[in-house]
């Protein structure tokens, strides 16, 4: 390891998150956000998603564009695997919380991040949904995460980095722990 | 009736500040609900004991002076101690004096307690930082036939039905009682949410020592990284024991108590676990190992690492990757739940509006924000970390009399 004059630079601002979070400590209802998508069914099991807006800091927000997603069943299941399951946009969600974790913590700790890779794998029973086996579940049994970081620091610190992302990670949270879900009949 | 300060609780904190205020020539009465350490007489479980050594257990003008300074002390000392010491500082106890009221005046406060209504100028509220259990609301949920204790109510492992037993919360509390049920013989499931992993002893010095030699309890309350969280850590995995048992997951699990997630819901009698242990755990050894890298560099620049043991570490959690996402409480495999979940303090009667969203009052440590002549004291890392030990009064009622006083003299 090399030290340089070169500030720590993973492209997150770190800045505007701690400012963030004393301005939403300051003004608590502002930090009530509600995260939105709307779903469509096609045909088979194939629906499509998609996500413009939502609601924080006390007004309607809008990404920058509409984000469009295809979701169906593989042909094993005798759909027309017209795009990812479901259960893989979990996945998808996991990853990109932890990783954006990973590179904000990183930020914060003053660690240079090269490269950062996932493997992500969730696996199940499909006796499960199938409803052959009533005690297996439908979901996940287990979800392992694998990262491979190439990074400025040790291997503790990278420990330190993937715990702490998952302590503030939202995704991770809604994984493992209850969520109330209400579906209802609009 | 009047007097020039009112201090309110005969805690170790309440007598400390009593004591400076004396020091101070400032008129004084201590409020007591009930008598001289009155948690310590009526709601805490008999085999508990300090969880700081006794050379550290100091009050101000009082240090420890028996004959076991690396001991703990066990709850009935504790109460001879601040009794004793209530009559060497002689201070001006009322015991017995409820408070049902504390009002804002012009003049300062109004106290109504019992059938008197005592004003003051200035009022240190000392009543204690575990003085309900805090449960959380998830408990509505479970089942009617389990029963259910707080550390409050929970005497010994006799008064718990036959049957297992799910203990909620592993800090301090809930490590000693899932400990001493397990070995009454029951059959002991422990939930375990965001912890402190510390060992009693390292390098043949406790942990205690440590924490004071390396000046980690001296870290002032303005200068801490994220004081809310500082303020709302659970209490270490220790236990005062005589015999210095280790008290961390790995033991227990050793000892046959299961080790589950947190508790996160209970839902048609079924509770649910968080599948995230694996990850508190590392959280845990990460920052116990951290503690113990700041241990071994403090004692090697102190020039000490010749009259200590070398440095080692400890084993990490094993965290058995089988251990259940739920329980079904109808089935009569649990009877008891018992929530160590954590306590908070009783400031029902202040009706003075200090209190943040969150129901906690709000002060620079220990200065009452928006309430000038009002203060508070014994709180979890109030001004220091030592704030959350008997030991820390000491330094923190020095500091809010001091205030206090030059408060008085500037009206």
């Amino acid at each position: 390891m090399t030290m340089t004059d070169r500030p720590v630079d993973n492209g997150v601002n770190v800045e505007a998150l701690l400012g963030a979070r004393e301005a939403l400590t300051a003004a608590p209802e502002a930090a009530q956000f509600t995260w939105r998508a709307s779903c469509t069914w096609r045909t088979g099991t194939h629906s499509q998603s998609t996500v413009a807006g939502f609601t924080g800091l006390g007004t309607e927000q809008q990404h920058r564009s509409t984000y469009e997603f295809d979701v169906d069943h593989p042909e094993c299941f005798a759909s027309e695997d017209n795009g990812a399951t479901p259960v893989e946009y979990v996945l998808v969600g996991l990853a990109g919380c932890l990783t954006a974790g990973v590179a904000s913590v990183a930020q914060l700790r003053g660690i240079q991040l090269r490269s950062v890779t996932a493997a992500i794998e969730g696996q199940m029973d499909i006796l499960g949904i199938l409803g052959a086996d009533p005690d297996v579940r439908n979901g996940f049994e287990a979800i392992t995460v694998r990262f491979t970081i190439d990074a400025d620091a040790s291997r503790e610190d990278l420990e330190a980095l993937l715990a702490q992302s998952q302590k503030r990670s939202a995704v991770f949270d809604i994984v493992a722990n209850p969520t109330k879900v209400l579906v209802e009949l609009a | 009736m009047k007097a020039t300060a009112v201090v309110v609780g005969a805690g170790h904190a309440g007598l400390a500040m009593s004591r400076r205020l004396t020091e101070r020539s400032i008129d004084h009465v201590v409020l007591e609900r009930g008598e001289v350490a009155n948690s310590w007489r009526t709601q805490r479980w008999p085999s508990l004991r300090l969880l700081t050594p006794n050379w550290q257990t100091r009050l101000p003008g009082l240090d420890y002076a028996g004959n076991d300074p690396g001991g703990f002390m066990p709850v009935a000392d504790v109460v001879a101690t601040l009794s004793c010491y209530a009559s060497f500082i002689s201070a001006p106890v009322r015991t017995a004096t409820r408070i049902h009221a504390l009002r804002a005046v012009s003049q300062g406060f109004e106290i109504q307690a019992n059938d008197d209504l005592v004003c003051t100028r200035a009022v240190v509220l000392a009543t204690g930082a575990c003085i309900l259990p805090a449960i959380p609301g998830i408990a509505a949920a479970v089942p009617p036939s389990i029963k259910t204790l707080t550390p409050l109510s929970y005497r010994d492992p006799g008064q718990l039905p036959d049957g297992g037993v799910l203990v909620v919360g592993a800090s301090a509390t809930g490590v000693q009682l899932a400990s001493e049920i397990h070995q009454a013989g029951r059959t002991v499931t422990l939930a375990v949410g965001e912890h402190v992993r510390l060992p009693r002893t390292y390098r043949g010095r406790d942990i205690f020592w440590w924490m004071e030699a390396t000046g980690l309890l001296a870290e002032r309350y303005d200068e801490v990284d994220d004081l809310t969280r500082a303020r709302h850590l659970p209490s270490p995995q220790l236990t005062g024991r005589p015999d210095a048992a280790i008290t961390d997951l790995n033991s227990l699990t050793a000892q046959g108590i299961r080790i589950v997630g947190r508790l996160g819901r209970v839902i048609d009698g079924v509770a649910q676990f968080s599948g995230s242990l694996a990850n508190t755990c590392a959280l845990a050894d990460l920052k116990m190992n951290r503690f113990l890298n700041r241990a071994d560099e403090w004692a090697t620049a102190a020039g000490l690492d010749d009259q200590l043991p070398p440095p080692h570490r400890f084993e990490p959690t094993r965290v058995d990757p089988r251990s259940p996402l739920e329980l079904d409480l109808a089935k009569g495999e649990i009877t008891t739940v018992l929530w160590a979940t954590g306590f908070r303090p009783d400031h029902s009667w202040l009706d003075i509006p200090v209190r943040d969203r969150t129901g906690h009052i709000r002060h620079d440590g220990g200065i009452v924000t928006g309430a000038p002549g009002l203060y508070i004291l014994g709180l979890p890392v109030l001004r220091t970390r030592a704030s959350t030990y008997i030991h820390g009064a000491g330094a923190d009622s020095e500091a809010l009399a001091g205030h206090l006083h030059s408060f008085l003299s500037k009206r």
